[in-house]
């Protein structure tokens, strides 16, 4: 469903993405690994369309989206998290993930003014849409916590409501286990697990091998800028080329 | 007990309450010239409001604030000194005039983030100054504009006496309360919150950065020069001291002293240090020394303001009370089965 064809961006000089071209199957958790410096945040902000790649094609279902503007590309179904996720700390968890619908909503000013039907019916909706994510994540207990009173993990959950809260058809997570501790994160796999059984397709960075190798239908390993394996997880785990990105060569150790 | 009083502050039917003290004001204050400073104190509010959508709401620090109410303050004062207009053609082509040049300096200034937003926009509000000081053909220079018309009663009422102004500052304060209590609840409210947070987060959320941004920037200057129109008609002469820098630092503190981003701060900022000012009038300049170490004191106990920090106080004793409530009906349930397992 999302196919993209020799992605490049360099800044300056240097090639942070190169020439990458992959396939990501529609329904399935696609892992990009890779060690620190790989490219693999700057893959992310080239699809979402935060950052314009210098060459090469992004197509989401048929539609090439590569210079599309990243609320546009929000609208037809890329939905994000972040490492860190800043949301009004003083606002209540379900204050913060109404604004999640909005982009599936018309009204503007006009409708304020007027208190217009249709910004009844679309906040309404957005309350819903809101409540659902909540649900669908576990957290409908917590919705009228403060976001500063919740802990790390409640939060991430949170930034997966939100995400979830602009009716996705794709979703990349930016290493949506960092900072929680091994049982969390397996509670936070079977939820990526869960996502991926409701019609979502994932990609998702990470660092933490044991949850990639649970989850991950493919996985694709990013060096350098370069693709330098992909496939099965299995597959990719003996791959020379992987091993020898993270562990180094034997001569290096050698030397 | 405390905590009951302080929800009914929060009760939608308590700003009746304040509306019906606001209407008696006049009618129990000791003298005319405090009634005076209530209606100027109504003003700075509203265009405090201004300050509080684009800086409070959407979260970029706009420092050209004061200068679009000078903007409001001349468009009115030349319009019917200079070229006879009367007060409210001129009062709606105020709003109109800070509206329009709001858009324009908005569609530039917020290509920049953060930091060089504020340095920006602070240098707008500069230029404002300096073409109020410095354009005599126009805007008369230092000496100001003279003989603006007070607002047209259209013989009903004589606006050159302060009780009737005081009034008219109410109605406009509530209306524009009105307005931004409507907008903050919204979508379009949440929208901007959602851009204070954060722009890569937003966009990511499908909104569209520079329309929301230049749309909260426009009804800020908007309440800025209805603000400045309302002011040049209670002076009725302005000069261009009125665009000076230090009026927006004022109302940023008004802002941060009453709650930034809150519903309520605004006025309860203005309100406060207005009339704090004016109790140590006999101090002169010298209030600053008091001043400043307040607003450190403020800043670092409670960042959030009188309201912010009375709101959050507030909502967690609630919410504590309520997951309290809701433990003990859970184990009073358990302790029920129990008892009902041994019978």
């Amino acid at each position: 469903m999302l196919k993209i064809e020799n992605l490049t961006k360099m800044f300056g000089g240097l090639a942070a993405v190169k020439d990458v071209s992959v396939e990501f199957e529609a329904n399935q958790v696609n892992a990009i690994i890779g060690p620190n410096g790989a490219g693999k945040s700057t893959f992310f902000n080239l699809v979402g369309g935060a950052q314009k790649p210098s060459s090469g094609r992004i197509i989401l279902d048929g539609e090439d989206i590569t210079t599309l503007r990243c609320d546009h590309i929000a609208k037809r179904g890329v939905g994000r998290t972040f490492q860190t996720t800043n949301l009004f700390d003083q606002a209540s968890v379900l204050d913060n993930l109404i604004v999640g619908h909005r982009l599936r909503t018309r009204s503007g000013l006009w409708d304020v003014l007027t208190n217009s039907r249709r910004l009844q019916r679309e906040e309404k909706l957005s309350r819903d849409r809101a409540r659902e994510a909540l649900d669908f994540v576990g957290l409908s207990h917590v919705e009228n916590r403060f976001i500063a009173d919740i802990t790390q993990e409640e939060s991430k959950r949170v930034a997966f409501a939100l995400a979830l809260a602009t009716e996705p058809k794709i979703l990349l997570l930016d290493e949506p286990a960092a900072g929680v501790n091994p049982e969390e994160t397996e509670g936070l796999a079977r939820l990526i697990r869960k996502m991926v059984d409701h019609g979502l397709t994932v990609c998702l960075i990470e660092h933490k091998m044991d949850m990639i190798m649970g989850i991950a239908d493919k996985i694709m390993v990013l060096d350098h800028g370069e693709k330098i394996a992909e496939g099965a997880p299995q597959a990719v785990r003996e791959d020379p080329a992987v091993i020898e990105a993270y562990l180094g060569s034997d001569d290096d150790a050698a030397a | 007990m405390w905590l009951k009083l302080a929800a009914l502050l929060t009760r939608p039917a308590t700003k009746y309450l304040f509306i019906a003290l606001a209407l008696v004001f006049p009618l129990v204050a000791q003298n005319e010239y405090q009634i005076y400073v209530m209606a100027s104190a109504f003003v700075w509010a509203i265009a405090v409001y201004g300050l509080n959508i684009i800086t409070g709401y959407c979260g970029q620090l706009n420092l050209a604030h004061g200068g679009f109410f000078a903007l409001g303050a001349y468009t009115l004062g030349l319009l019917t000194a200079d070229y006879s207009w009367s007060y409210w053609p001129a009062f709606v082509a105020a709003l109109a005039m800070t509206a329009v040049v709001g858009f324009f300096v908005g569609i530039v200034s917020l290509r920049l983030k953060e930091h060089y937003f504020a340095i920006f926009t602070l240098c707008v509000g500069f230029i404002m100054y300096l073409l109020m000081d410095k354009w005599e053909e126009l805007t008369h220079g230092p000496v100001g504009v003279r003989n603006i018309a007070p607002p047209d009663g259209f013989g009903l009422v004589d606006f050159t006496e302060t009780t009737p102004v005081y009034y008219l500052t109410l109605v406009f304060l509530v209306l524009s309360m009105w307005f931004i209590g409507r907008l903050s609840r919204s979508l379009l409210g949440r929208t901007l919150i959602a851009i204070r947070n954060g722009d890569e987060l937003a966009q990511s959320l499908g909104i569209n950065l520079m329309r929301n941004k230049v749309l909260a920037f426009v009804l800020s200057t908007t309440f800025a020069g209805l603000a400045g129109a309302l002011y040049a008609g209670m002076v009725r002469f302005i000069g261009p001291e009125d665009a000076n820098i230090l009026h927006t630092f004022d109302m940023i503190t008004y802002l941060l002293v009453g709650g930034i981003g809150t519903l309520s701060g605004p006025l309860v900022g203005t309100m406060g240090i207005v009339w704090l000012t004016q109790s140590l009038q006999f101090m002169e300049e010298y209030r600053m020394i008091l001043f400043g170490p307040l607003l450190v004191l403020l800043v670092i106990f409670f960042p959030r303001g009188i309201v912010g920090s009375f709101l959050g106080w507030l909502h967690r004793r609630t919410q504590g009370e309520a997951e309290a409530a809701a433990k003990t009906q859970q184990s009073r349930d358990i302790t029920g089965r129990e008892v009902n397992n041994n019978a």
